[in-house]
């Protein structure tokens, strides 16, 4: 009760969030293009699949993961073949943030992918620039408010998750005993003082990042 | 010049574009109809904006869509200037970033519109470092004109560039579309609902209804034609070209040689042997079976009824399309006149012109 608060767990958290962001942002960015501007049939489906991890308790996502990443597993072969563990680990962590986190990275890409301007995508068209080369010549620039949205909500997501982590990683510190595990084992151990500065520096840091977020969306008069 | 012919089939909705073209040019080729008529869809489909189910496009010696041999060039491939009703400049690049955007994506070797003539032609010059969020309309007309023609596009599609402006808007960006389009003798296709407007700029004229192309042929001669619904408008008028002959300042008159004969109109700021277009509206021609003697009217022009009509809507009136020399001229008048005066194709007349302006 006594002893220095332990900062690893903060660290740990600090790192999966920005991993977890990172690759969000790479995944999400074509999905939500495609979501905004695909012309499949089978959209639809892919939109509910997204969206299925806000309705989805925490434990049930990280319940399934676990089945599907674990050595007994479906996919046990490959998980052999490459030679990672992907249960009770940073990578299984970061993959279920991934898919966990999904739909705050998709939803405000595709809300600012389908405002941005037709005409102008044709227009860039017609004066030579391909499909590559219009997304980010005119839609991206055009979408730098959804970007920054998308990176806050993936971060600030990732940072304050407990269901999937706990299912998924356990609790090994070091390697997979984030914030939010760190903060319940306080409690379980009645270490009040200690979960509590963990918790209220929590609180501040979120609410710091979702107001800055804001007060910039406010300035570029874009809705999220 | 660029030849562009071809036919497409595209279906969207309740509309159908299922028509065949076929324009050589020279300059600029006015695509009119009413709306809905399908102008903008057989554009776009030029433009590569549409694909259609049916057809093909031929541009010069390239073929740009064939959907039997599945040839589709996309947009970006094209060698096209596109430019909308709507301006679609990026909100995101400088007026000078807009107008490079195009040029930047070309090959030095097909660079051949350059930056100043461009911004000197569209008078750009104290915009280029403006952000495009505070232009007016006319200026970011003005811009994405500048855009589409530093492409150096073989043809050059205006989709009724002047539509949502205001009148004075729209008279600039004319101005300076008819000075550019003649500077840089660009390949145009000029879509426009007003066939007056286009008519001030195009030879040659295409007229759509219901998402075919019905009617072709010179400027002048499809908007004297009785059978196109423009001939019926209040607004019906003729296009004669001229050449200016003389100004009398004493009486504040000019004097122009059209159709064979002298015109007079009031005194306009033109040199003497410059060439013009003057419009002449239907409704200030009254015709007379002979010369008349004393009347106040300037201009009496010896005339051969070519073909008459009853206009469809207004069955008191009749549509008279003249020949002037070989120069078609409207003349409408009521039906009563023309059974007082036993009209006929072919009936020798003199009409009596009130009034004649340069078309600008």
């Amino acid at each position: 009760m006594n002893a220095a608060l332990d900062l690893t767990p903060l660290a740990l958290s600090l790192r999966l969030s920005a991993v977890t962001a990172i690759i969000l942002l790479i995944i999400g960015t074509p999905l939500a293009w495609w979501l905004a501007h695909g012309r499949s049939r089978f959209r639809f489906l892919v939109e509910a699949l997204v969206v299925l991890p806000v309705v989805l308790p925490p434990t049930v996502l990280g319940f399934y993961l676990l089945q599907l990443l674990g050595a007994n597993g479906p996919l046990a072969w490959l998980w052999a073949l490459v030679e990672v563990r992907l249960v009770f680990s940073f990578a299984g962590l970061v993959i279920g943030s991934v898919i966990f986190s999904l739909p705050f990275v998709v939803y405000p890409l595709k809300g600012v992918f389908e405002k941005v301007p037709r005409p102008q995508l044709e227009a860039a068209a017609t004066l030579g620039a391909g499909p590559v080369d219009r997304f980010f010549s005119v839609a991206v620039p055009a979408s730098l408010s959804g970007f920054l949205a998308a990176a806050v909500l993936a971060f600030a997501h990732t940072l304050g998750e407990f269901g999937v982590v706990l299912m998924l990683g356990g609790n090994i510190p070091g390697e997979t005993q984030v914030l939010s595990i760190a903060i319940y084992n306080h409690v379980e151990q009645l270490e009040y003082s200690a979960a509590h500065a963990l918790s209220a520096g929590l609180v501040a840091f979120s609410f710091m990042v979702l107001a800055v977020l804001h007060f910039t969306n406010s300035r570029r008069k874009v809705a999220l | 010049m660029t030849q562009l012919s071809g036919h497409f089939r595209l279906s969207r909705g309740t509309f159908l574009l299922d028509t065949a073209f076929d324009s050589a040019g020279p300059g600029v080729t006015a695509l009119c109809g009413p709306s809905g008529a399908g102008k903008t869809s057989l554009l776009r489909c030029l433009a590569g904006l549409e694909t259609p189910e049916a057809g093909m496009l031929r541009v010069g010696d390239e073929v740009w869509f064939d959907a039997k041999r599945r040839v589709f060039v996309p947009p970006q491939r094209r060698s096209i200037g596109y430019v909308t009703q709507e301006s679609s400049l990026f909100a995101h690049l400088s007026v000078e970033d807009n107008l490079l955007y195009g040029s930047k994506r070309l090959a030095d070797s097909a660079r051949r519109a350059s930056l100043d003539d461009v911004v000197d032609g569209l008078g750009l010059k104290a915009l280029l470092s403006r952000r495009v969020t505070n232009l007016s309309g006319g200026e970011r007309q003005r811009v994405a004109i500048g855009r589409a023609l530093l492409r150096s596009p073989q043809v050059l599609l205006l989709d009724e560039p002047v539509s949502a402006l205001d009148v004075a808007g729209r008279a600039d960006v004319l101005r300076y579309l008819r000075q550019v389009l003649e500077r840089f003798a660009v390949r145009s296709i000029y879509v426009s609902h007003d066939l007056r407007e286009a008519a001030r700029l195009a030879n040659e004229m295409l007229w759509m209804e219901r998402g075919k192309v019905v009617a072709q042929g010179n400027a002048r001669d499809v908007l004297t034609d009785v059978h196109l619904p423009f001939a019926e408008l209040d607004e019906a008028e003729s296009l004669l070209d001229g050449v200016i002959e003389g100004h009398d300042e004493q009486m504040g008159l000019t004097r122009i040689r059209c159709a064979d004969t002298t015109l007079w109109l009031s005194q306009v700021d033109a040199p003497v042997g410059s060439s013009h277009r003057v419009q002449i509206a239907a409704r200030d021609v009254s015709l007379a079976l002979s010369a008349p003697g004393a009347v106040s009217i300037l201009n009496v022009l010896e005339a051969n009824v070519s073909e008459l009509v009853v206009a469809p809507r207004q069955p008191a009136q009749m549509i008279v399309r003249l020949d002037v020399a070989g120069h078609p001229l409207l003349a409408r008048i009521t039906r009563k006149s023309a059974l007082a005066l036993q009209l006929q194709p072919g009936t020798r007349v003199w009409a009596l012109v009130k009034s004649v302006a340069l078309a600008e």
